[in-house]
């Protein structure tokens, strides 16, 4: 039987920490976000019109949510898993009678959830920048909610496979940050050159953005239904991947 | 007494190293304190580790209350609370809510009411809306204790509760165990020390080598070997010990200044007042008096030494 009261405590203790920073947990985020539309809206957006009838300004918002999301996500993932190892907390979890099913959802949990309400608030200060209009509300709840799970899950790996806060930085500062750049956050695909628009259809995230931008803007780069399959799969292999790390300990019980 | 925890024919293999543990078998029973003793890299935390689930054994079984620590994991972890040995917090929760988290994790319901009385009895309840960054050492190892009778565990493991720690604060740790076991918790320690352990528990277990050597009251083990060696030093050299005190088993040194004596602390008459008197009728000036505690290490030695005299 499940152990919820597991799942709270420790989702519990890591918004805790969260609420603790509050203040350095949204400020930066806004801030970068307002930069994003002063620089890209206001300045760049100026010389590009528009984006498939959209307005450039507008257009980036889903970018810039799913940009946000997943980078802090990643990063709440695997820090809230890291911390107990590196401060040595982590036996508590082990010797507690909470699987590897508790201990995760209460963790990924917590940085989805964290990740998610700086992205509303991106969304609220874009309110003041652009005008913003949501073409189906659900499916945009929808996609944020599968996308910060499935990067948290992967954050939650990271921070479960890094021995040192160097290995921490460096998946997301190498590998995250571009994909989600290269994955279609501040331009369509279809502006590309036809062999750049087939590369940029090997990245993951584009599938991501691109679905969550058709949940705004009835518009999408690739079917909406493959952007779901994508972040479901992604969600599997991450839970798959938790599973056997928790059975066999590696990197954990080391 | 029923027995919660039954350990039978444990081991642990690591893949490129020694035999963590060999073929352990132990029981202990409800409301007994437990003290484990060896040298480092013995198997104490090894054994620990296995039946708070921290280490997957490569043989045998252990029950905590009746449930399998593999199939019936949830309900034997339950019953159980673990004190580490090294000082691992968070650095910046407070007392209050290390306590809440702990009791959360086994799925306990919050009860400030139960916290309130642990921490009282820890002496920490005015410690409680601290960081634990801003504790001294042995109020963080009691902050330890704490979380671990959070959810009201009925077995209790402290791994090296002294380790590092100076005499006042050993002293104070002594009395925390002592209150727990007033308040029926059965508690399984891990030491180096023969004092803690003479001191705290009511059966002792030697391990050395992943082996359990012996596991007996602790009464009868130190009646066997708690013995103390007093060292009388002469004030002048004697040729030969006189026949009064060799028939008593007194030793004379080599070099004929000290005489030697060996006497159980634990029986009624010593013969110290005796051995003194007997010097002073045979006119044997004295100019110092020592007494010396069979250690830990000279346990093991005795120990070690008939395990490979019977395996020979």
């Amino acid at each position: 039987m499940i152990n919820t009261g597991a799942i709270r405590a420790i989702f519990h203790h890591e918004m805790s920490r969260f609420f603790r920073t509050i203040w350095q947990s949204i400020a930066s985020p806004v801030l970068s976000t307002v930069l994003y539309f002063v620089v890209f809206g206001a300045a760049i957006g100026g010389r590009i019109q528009s984006v498939e009838g959209i307005s450039y300004g507008a257009f980036i918002v889903p970018g810039l949510m799913m940009l946000t999301v997943l980078q802090q996500s990643v990063s709440n993932g695997s820090f809230g898993i890291y911390f107990p190892k590196f401060s040595g907390t982590i036996y508590e979890y082990l010797v507690a009678p909470a699987g590897w099913i508790e201990v995760t959802v209460g963790f990924v949990g917590a940085a989805a959830s964290k990740a998610i309400l700086i992205a509303f608030l991106i969304l609220i200060t874009s309110f003041f920048f652009v005008g913003v209009h949501i073409a189906h509300p659900f499916w945009m709840l929808a996609f944020l909610f599968l996308t910060a799970f499935a990067f948290s899950l992967l954050g939650f790996i990271i921070g479960l496979w890094a021995k040192n806060f160097e290995q921490l930085q460096i998946v997301p500062m190498m590998v995250i940050t571009p994909l989600v750049f290269l994955g279609g956050a501040f331009y369509s695909a279809s502006m590309l050159p036809p062999f750049w628009e087939a590369v940029a259809k090997l990245n993951p995230v584009l599938y991501l953005i691109s679905g969550f931008r058709w949940a705004f803007f009835d518009m999408a780069d690739v079917p909406v239904g493959l952007s779901l399959f994508a972040v479901a799969l992604m969600i599997a292999v991450c839970m798959f991947t938790i599973r056997w790390i928790f059975l066999t300990g590696w990197r954990l019980r080391e | 007494m029923a027995a919660i925890i039954e350990v039978d024919h444990l081991s642990k293999q690591y893949a490129d190293g020694p035999k963590a543990l060999d073929d352990v078998s132990l029981s202990i029973d409800e409301g007994e304190i437990v003290a484990l003793l060896g040298p480092n890299g013995a198997g104490k935390t090894t054994m620990i580790s296995i039946v708070c689930g921290l280490v997957v054994p490569t043989g045998g079984t252990v029950r905590v209350g009746g449930h399998d620590i593999r199939s019936d994991w949830r309900a034997a972890r339950k019953l159980i609370g673990l004190v580490p040995q090294e000082i691992t917090l968070e650095p910046f929760e407070t007392v209050m809510n290390c306590a809440r988290f702990t009791r959360g994790l086994y799925g306990a319901p919050p009860d400030d009411a139960y916290l309130e009385k642990v921490l009282r009895s820890l002496s920490l309840w005015d410690k409680r809306d601290a960081q634990t960054r801003a504790l001294s050492g042995g109020m963080k190892r009691r902050v330890l204790i704490a979380k671990a009778l959070s959810h009201n565990p009925q077995v209790l493991f402290l791994d090296e509760p002294t380790a590092g720690v100076d005499v006042a604060l050993r002293r104070e740790m002594w009395q925390v165990v002592d209150q727990l076991r007033r308040d029926g918790v059965t508690i399984i320690l891990t030491t180096h020390y023969l004092e803690e352990a003479e001191e705290m528990a009511d059966r002792i277990g030697v391990i050395n080598r992943g082996k359990l050597l012996l596991m007996k009251p602790t009464a009868e083990l130190m009646g066997e070997f708690g013995k103390k060696h007093l060292t009388v030093e002469l004030s002048e050299r004697m040729a030969i010990c006189p026949p009064e005190l060799s028939e008593r088993g007194i030793t004379l040194s080599e070099d004929g200044l000290r005489l030697g004596y060996d006497y159980d602390t634990r029986s009624d008459r010593t013969g110290i007042a005796h051995l003194l008197a007997e010097l002073a009728r045979l006119g044997i000036a004295v100019r110092d008096v020592s007494t010396k505690q069979s250690s830990l290490e000279e346990v093991f030695m005795s120990l070690v030494s008939n395990e490979e005299e019977g395996a020979a």
